[in-house]
């Protein structure tokens, strides 16, 4: 960041930025989706209307099933197609395009049209009060839908499947704005995921030139030899703050957290993009500190979790000293009253670090 | 029982309050003397069009002899070729799913010489027709029908995946390619090209909620997109009318004007596709047109297609509307060839095809490479790929 002029954005910001730079550099790009020419519910499109014009940042009907398609058309003929899907929640009727048109157009047409030039955005996770329908995480449905592509390690001889659509979730507003521009530019498809308690709450110097984050690849926060704590967007703070709570336990919490564990090294990656997964540096993680915790919003089953788990005790087998621990949400709707007790806290986190690191 | 009574749809045999479109394919009559050399004036039949919130085209339509026998050789070849299909599928040598546009051959041949190649065309699984008239060959065709490394999409994709840089495909999600219509459009008039799309689909296709989702979003932004509903009156074993609260498929586009065509004389295609061509082109924002025509064969092969229709039906159709023989009609009655010559074309179209179908099944199956080819753009693919064992390993 040294000598880069800055400025303090937020992540609504930092994701407007990134819209911005696309549209100057690419006159093929456009923006639409529901309500986006006048700022998007969460303010990400604001202004841009204004500044490229309304034949560039346009409102859609109500219509995501459509809106998907659309985009998909519109990139076969060599557009930047971004589009917004205005909640996470509301990208199952988009689902069908997604799946078997935007992931498979390039294989079924023999390399001939595609949806490279796709990116659909969408706020996800939760806010604390969104309920069934403004709180889901969908990314662990994209997961096998789309027909698989295997990736393999010659060093390790093993493998990792996923899709031909990537899926990216940020956890800030320089994340944010690089890994947007990425998926942008990206050629192949993206659904890009905010964590909309982020839009406001994550704040930083934002570099305010054009530049880009890799796409699959994950990050590691904090290196560490005892525990490998993974997780994306809103979750990877509650999991900072139980590092916090590990190290230094408030009072109410000290009797749960044995003296031997307050030193305990933990390594916390932020996985950033979630398909293809950076399978690589969890696994080279997990090797060395023989444990792995994976946080993630979304429920359990069928989740993003349980995949990586699969492939981590296949390929750690040897070198894990604990079952791979999942803390997620819980196999139910998003609840209204009790959302706070669906999302996985700073609490659930360190008490599934305690136990890990204690079996 | 009585319960189950009520919820079955009721079927109205309303009489048509207005003419009803015919669907003869022959009906077409000569203004004045048919010119060898010169385009000359024909008088489609005035029960040729419908209009819906638009004045139906008018009847007149200026045509060349040489296109006319361009467009029988045409037809016949696709036919023939759609023939050949079904044999092979017989033969075990096509697998998977395999839909053939057998009688409806005047909407592909004449949607083709009404457009370009720079025009845009869209469609569903029943479409091997156009990726051949549009740039593909009958090789590329069969080939990808058999898997063969010669097929269009190298063999990878199928009956239902065939495309050429002037035809988008070659979509199996009934209606799924609707929406996409309507984001080709607006490329085009993003830059601003003088070009038409055409999104088509079926009786059955229409009733899917992405098909007005479409419509609405052409009228918003005034895209130039014709969507195209190919009504061959079933949707698999359902007919229309057991599928659709209004059959006049024309009509369902609420604002967006409609044109009703007689899908089965190739003239009276032509007309409206280049009518509807001038439409969106002159900036009028979207149209849909329905081709009122008819499948001869099952929906898929492995569909015999007599269990919901009689085959007196069929017999009916394929005997006095054939596009084809109306075709021949006129080139025949107006002098522009004889009987002979069409025969002679004939046996040319059965001859071209069967070489085709030769050529196709020497091509191999398709490379190993390609397993792995077209899943990531290039150059951005993973470092390795697993390959149908734990051994075989792809290096990009
Ligand atoms: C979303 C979806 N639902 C169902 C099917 C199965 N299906 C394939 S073709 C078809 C009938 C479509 O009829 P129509 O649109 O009239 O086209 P036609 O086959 O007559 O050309 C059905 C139900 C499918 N492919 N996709
Ligand atoms: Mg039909």
């Amino acid at each position: 960041m040294a000598g880069r002029e800055t400025r303090k954005m937020n992540m609504y910001q930092g994701v407007r930025d990134a819209l911005s730079n696309a549209m100057m550099r690419d006159d093929t790009a456009v923006v639409f989706g529901e309500d986006v020419a006048f700022g998007g519910v969460f303010r990400c499109t604001m202004g841009l209307a204004e500044e490229f014009g309304r034949e560039r940042v346009f409102n859609t009907p109500l219509t995501e099933q459509g809106i998907a398609g659309f985009g998909i058309g519109l990139a076969a003929m060599g557009h930047t197609a971004i589009a917004e899907i205005q909640f996470a929640d509301y990208i199952y009727p988009a689902f069908d395009q997604i799946v078997n048109e935007a992931a498979k157009y390039r294989f079924r047409s023999g390399g001939q049209f595609s949806a490279g030039g796709l990116t659909i955005r969408c706020p996800s996770m939760a806010v604390g009060h969104g309920g069934h329908y403004h709180s889901q995480s969908p990314e662990g449905f994209f997961m096998g839908g789309a027909g698989l592509k295997v990736r393999t390690s010659i060093h390790t001889g093993s493998c990792l499947f996923d899709i031909f659509v990537q899926i990216v979730i940020p956890r800030s507003p320089i994340q944010a704005k690089g890994l947007l521009l990425a998926s942008i530019r990206d050629p192949n498809p993206v659904i890009f995921m905010e964590p909309k308690v982020l839009y406001r709450s994550s704040v930083e110097q934002v570099p305010i030139d054009d530049y880009e984050l890799p796409l699959g690849r994950a990050e590691t926060l904090t290196p560490g030899s005892d525990l490998t704590l993974l997780s994306w967007g809103t979750p990877v703070y509650h999991c900072e703050t139980a590092l916090h709570m590990l190290g230094s336990p408030p009072e109410s919490l000290a009797r749960h957290v044995p003296q031997s564990l307050r030193s305990a090294k933990v390594e916390l990656i932020d996985l950033r993009t979630i398909l293809p997964w950076d399978v690589e540096t969890v696994a080279e993680s997990v090797s060395r500190t023989g444990r792995l915790v994976v946080v993630h919003e979304a429920g359990r089953t069928g989740g993003v979790g349980a995949e990586i788990g699969a492939e981590i005790q296949k390929r750690c087998f040897l070198k894990l000293n604990a079952p791979v621990k999942l803390v997620t949400g819980w196999d139910t709707p998003v609840p209204m009253q009790y959302e706070k007790f669906y999302m996985p806290d700073p609490l659930r986190i360190l008490d599934a670090v305690v136990e890990t690191l204690t079996y | 029982m009585a319960s189950l009574a009520r919820i079955r749809p009721t079927i109205q045999r309303r009489l048509p309050l207005v003419r009803a479109i015919q669907t003869a394919a022959d009906s077409s009559q000569l203004r004045e003397g048919a010119s060898h050399s010169e385009p000359f004036t024909v008088k489609l039949h005035e029960d040729s069009f419908r209009g819906y919130r638009t004045e139906a085209p008018d009847l007149d339509i200026e045509v060349t002899k040489e296109q006319l026998l361009t467009m029988y050789k045409q037809m016949n070849v696709v036919r023939r070729m759609e023939m050949a299909a079904d044999a092979l599928y017989k033969q075990k040598l096509i697998r998977g799913f395999c839909h053939l546009a057998i009688g409806q051959e005047a909407v592909s041949v004449g949607m083709e010489h009404g457009t370009t190649h720079q025009d845009r065309i869209i469609s569903s699984y029943r479409t091997h027709p156009f990726a051949v008239l549009r740039g593909g060959s009958i090789k590329g065709l069969i080939g990808e029908l058999l898997g063969r490394q010669c097929g269009m999409s190298h063999g990878k994709g199928g009956s239902m995946h065939v495309f050429t840089p002037a035809f988008q495909g070659g979509h199996g999600i009934v209606g799924a390619q609707v929406p996409l219509g309507a984001g080709l459009a607006f490329a085009a008039k993003y830059e601003d090209k003088p070009i038409a799309t055409y999104a088509m689909y079926g009786d059955g296709a229409s009733n899917q909620g992405q098909v007005f989702e479409s419509f609405n979003m052409a009228k918003l932004w005034n895209l130039p997109c014709v969507f195209v509903c190919e009504n061959n009156k079933y949707g698999m074993g359902t007919s229309a009318e057991r599928s659709s609260s209004n059959t006049e498929y024309f009509t369902r586009g609420d604002k967006i004007p409609g044109i009703q065509a007689n899908g089965m004389d190739i003239l009276a295609v032509l007309k409206a596709v280049r009518h509807t061509k001038d439409w969106v082109v002159s900036g009028k924002g979207p149209i849909l047109l329905e081709f009122v025509t008819y499948r001869y064969g099952g929906h898929s092969m492995s569909d015999p297609g007599t269990t919901y229709r009689t085959r007196e039906e069929v017999q009916r159709m394929r005997s006095t509307q054939d596009p084809i023989r109306g075709l021949q009609r006129y080139i025949e009655e107006w002098g522009l060839a004889s009987e002979q010559d069409l025969k002679t074309m004939d046996k040319e179209a059965k001859a071209e095809v069967d070489q085709a179908v030769e050529e196709a099944k020497q091509s191999p199956l398709p490379f190993e490479k390609d397993l792995w080819s077209d899943i990531y753009a290039k150059g951005t693919e993973p470092p390795f790929m697993r390959g149908r064992e734990r051994e075989e390993i792809h290096t990009f």
